[in-house]
């Protein structure tokens, strides 16, 4: 049999995805196949999203049929070159799925398990996925937790360490978030990479997370391989007002579902499911007061309180600014007249959560730029 | 984090973090605590299955063991809130409410409308409901539509561990009497619930299953029912979008007629018996505000109008089934 015949397996999208179901395929039998590649679309309880090839070649079996729910790591198709045989993929196909064990329901996945830390007095969440290099840190925005990068924490961590936390208030950490602005939501990253030893870092904030990103850029320079600010704050003065508070005040689904849509160019992503998973996070006592208390600090009166953009020059590492053309919440209008030596690069038609919703261009722009 | 629970530990945290929280939640019940003349604090049973076992040794007097008279402790908590506690009075079985309908009924649920608004009666009646346990007529009925139908009362029917926890904390914080009714049957199913303490707004339904075809409209033990009906109707091809209530009193009724307005076709899934029930009232709100959304009659699947019988064949055939839930189903759909 030859080496050469490689399975598409169903990913795992964050923690607690089992399965998923296979929405229609993008790619045919007989498609010649590139790494990065959108093969599949795959629907989850949570989101949609297409399944990408890590591997190049000839997309020479659809297994998997439009329709079918499959477990992770389950096959979908067939990648091989043009000289394996069908018979040989036909064993190739009967040997994965004679040796296919799905994960068990109550199983825990080590590989995926989330830990503790403590900062500064407070305890911090995190997931680590990869190993060694120059590792990355990834820092969510307002609302949001380390599952906002399950598109990009796997793939980022094929070639190096990548870490996601939550932000105090956030997801699992501790709720107290003391004074709540940018600076101090900024010493606590920077008290992460202490706690877990990790002497420099490539970091890459959305949203509020660019803004603490780059401050821990300007305290700590020496600290940080490079910057990626998505859909960042700290570089005007504009933010969604109506956005922040309305956020913070659903308490129903109806009434929260309009304001998560906004972060969407695609309103359909906002799940059933996913209005739930933040409504369960805001019932959390203390979260309400943790994000007023963001809020209050962060953008008092409307506006956001610390504008960074004047001070990007004294930087001297690589540095990439994203934005999506149609960003509902912070103007993507704040990346034009940044200083010539930071990478701009917009994304025409896409929205706030743009790290989901364009996930493989993302991702191949982040590893453009950390190398 | 979440971690997951039975519904029994779910409610048993909900009561243990609220005492932590606030010294004026205080618990009485039969055997509660765990009965006099038991050896020591820590093997205090906890009521009689346990849910609030281990609460006596941590907070002492603050868990009262009452007399088997509940018109007199039911009326004590009631009495104790509108003086500044917060009882949680645990009422063995929903049946036994009875004796105690004065007290409910006429004071806790009037007293913040007759006093204009100055007394409040923020009390909590937890208590066992549901068919299922071979305890016979008087130990297995579904009585929330009683409750349901007196204003000033507030009604819980919590279907998962989630649920009861996040309703139960806010039934405790809530300044009005609140009936928090527990299915005898759901105690030991288990799922995800957070470490935290967090309070689930009532009056919010929870939309447990998107669909197209049907709306399936229940609560409490019913909302499993639903769903093993439904994971049996999708190999037919048949889409069913399932709604539980969580509460019926506040009831959301935006949530139920946004259902029907997408699906338009309604089943009602209700355990308790058919006349004046959650079933008729979800329908009669359904025909009188979204009637011009319905492509079929509405159809109703309850118990049926008799005791609930002791005979293990007969309680089988009392409570409602998948079976009966897919017959309605394919009836409203036209395919029976």
């Amino acid at each position: 049999m030859s080496d050469s015949i490689r399975a598409l397996c169903m990913p795992k999208w964050g923690l607690s995805m089992k399965e998923g179901t296979v929405a229609a395929w993008l790619m045919e039998e007989g498609d010649e196949i590139s790494p990065g590649d959108e093969v599949l679309d795959v629907e989850t309880e949570k989101i949609s999203s297409a399944v990408e090839s890590p591997d190049s070649g000839i997309l020479r079996r659809l297994v998997a049929e439009e329709g079918e729910t499959l477990s992770v790591g389950a096959i979908l198709g067939v990648l091989a070159d043009a000289d394996a045989s069908d018979a040989d993929i036909d064993a190739f196909v009967e040997d994965f799925q004679a040796n296919y064990v799905p994960p068990a329901d109550d199983e825990e996945d080590a590989g995926a398990a989330t830990e503790t830390v403590e900062v500064g007095g407070r305890t911090i969440r995190y997931l680590k996925r990869g190993e060694d290099g120059v590792p990355v840190v990834l820092v969510h925005g307002f609302g949001g937790d380390l599952n906002n990068w399950l598109f990009n924490h796997e793939a980022l961590a094929a070639k190096r360490a990548v870490y996601a936390l939550d932000l105090p208030g956030h997801g699992a950490s501790a709720k107290d978030v003391g004074e709540g602005g940018v600076a101090a939501l900024a010493e606590t990253v920077a008290g992460f990479m202490e706690a877990l030893n990790i002497d420099k870092a490539h970091l890459v904030g959305h949203s509020l997370g660019g803004a603490i990103v780059l401050k821990v850029a300007l305290n700590l320079p020496g600290k940080v391989a490079s910057l990626a600010l998505i859909g960042s704050a700290g570089l005007g003065a504009d933010i969604n007002d109506s956005y922040l508070s309305g956020f913070i005040s659903a308490e129903r689904r109806k009434d929260l579902k309009p304001h998560v849509e906004k972060l969407f160019s695609d309103p359909a992503l906002v799940t059933r499911q996913l209005i739930n998973d933040l409504l369960a996070f805001k019932r959390i006592d203390g979260v309400q007061a943790a994000l007023e208390t963001i809020q209050g600090a962060f953008a008092p009166g409307g506006s956001q309180a610390l504008v960074m953009r004047d001070e990007i020059e004294k930087l001297e590492i690589p540095i990439m600014v994203v934005w999506g053309s149609g960003d509902q919440i912070i103007p993507a209008s704040h990346a034009e007249g940044l200083p010539g030596s930071v990478r701009v690069e917009v994304m025409a038609g896409q929205g706030h959560m743009v790290q989901m919703e364009a996930a493989s261009e993302i991702n191949k722009l982040i590893d453009d730029l950390i190398g | 984090m979440a971690r997951t629970i039975s519904y029994q530990q779910a409610i048993g945290e909900a009561l243990d973090q609220e005492m932590a929280r606030d010294e004026t939640v205080v618990i009485m019940g039969e055997d509660v605590a765990g009965g006099a003349g038991a050896p020591g604090e820590d093997d205090a049973w906890g009521g009689v299955l346990g849910v609030t076992k281990g609460l006596y040794g941590k907070y002492g007097d603050r868990v009262m063991d009452t007399p088997i008279t509940e018109s007199a402790f039911i009326g004590a908590a009631v009495g104790a809130a509108t003086a500044g506690l917060r009882p949680v009075a645990e009422l063995m079985f929903i049946d036994f409410m009875g004796v105690c309908f004065d007290q409910i009924f006429n004071q806790a649920a009037k007293f913040r409308y007759m006093f204009g608004g100055k007394a409040e009666t923020p009390v909590v009646i937890r208590t066992m409901y549901g068919a299922g346990f071979r305890a016979a007529a008087q130990h297995s009925q579904c009585l929330y539509p009683v409750f349901t139908h007196i204003p000033g009362l507030k009604v819980v029917t919590p279907a998962t561990p989630y649920d009861a926890k996040g309703l139960l904390i806010q039934s405790i914080r809530d300044n009005d009497p609140v009936i928090f009714c527990e299915h005898k049957a759901l105690y030991t199913i288990e799922g995800d619930v957070p470490e935290e303490a967090y309070a689930i707004p009532f009056g919010e339904a929870n939309v447990t299953r998107e669909g197209d075809d049907v709306s399936i409209v229940t609560l409490g033990r019913m909302v499993h029912v639903a769903e093993e009906a439904a994971v049996a109707l999708e190999k037919d091809g048949v889409s069913c979008e399932i709604v539980d209530l969580r509460t019926t009193s506040p009831m959301d009724e935006d949530t139920i007629i946004e259902t029907v307005e997408n699906t338009g076709r309604l089943v009602v899934l209700d355990e308790s018996n058919p006349r004046c029930s959650i079933a008729t009232d979800v329908s009669a709100l359904v025909s009188q505000e979204a009637f011009s959304a319905l492509k079929a009659p509405i159809r109703m699947v309850t118990a049926p109008h008799v005791p609930v019988p002791f005979a293990d064949n007969l309680e089988d055939l009392y409570i409602p089934d998948s079976g009966q839930v897919q017959q309605a189903v394919r009836t409203v759909m036209g395919k029976d």
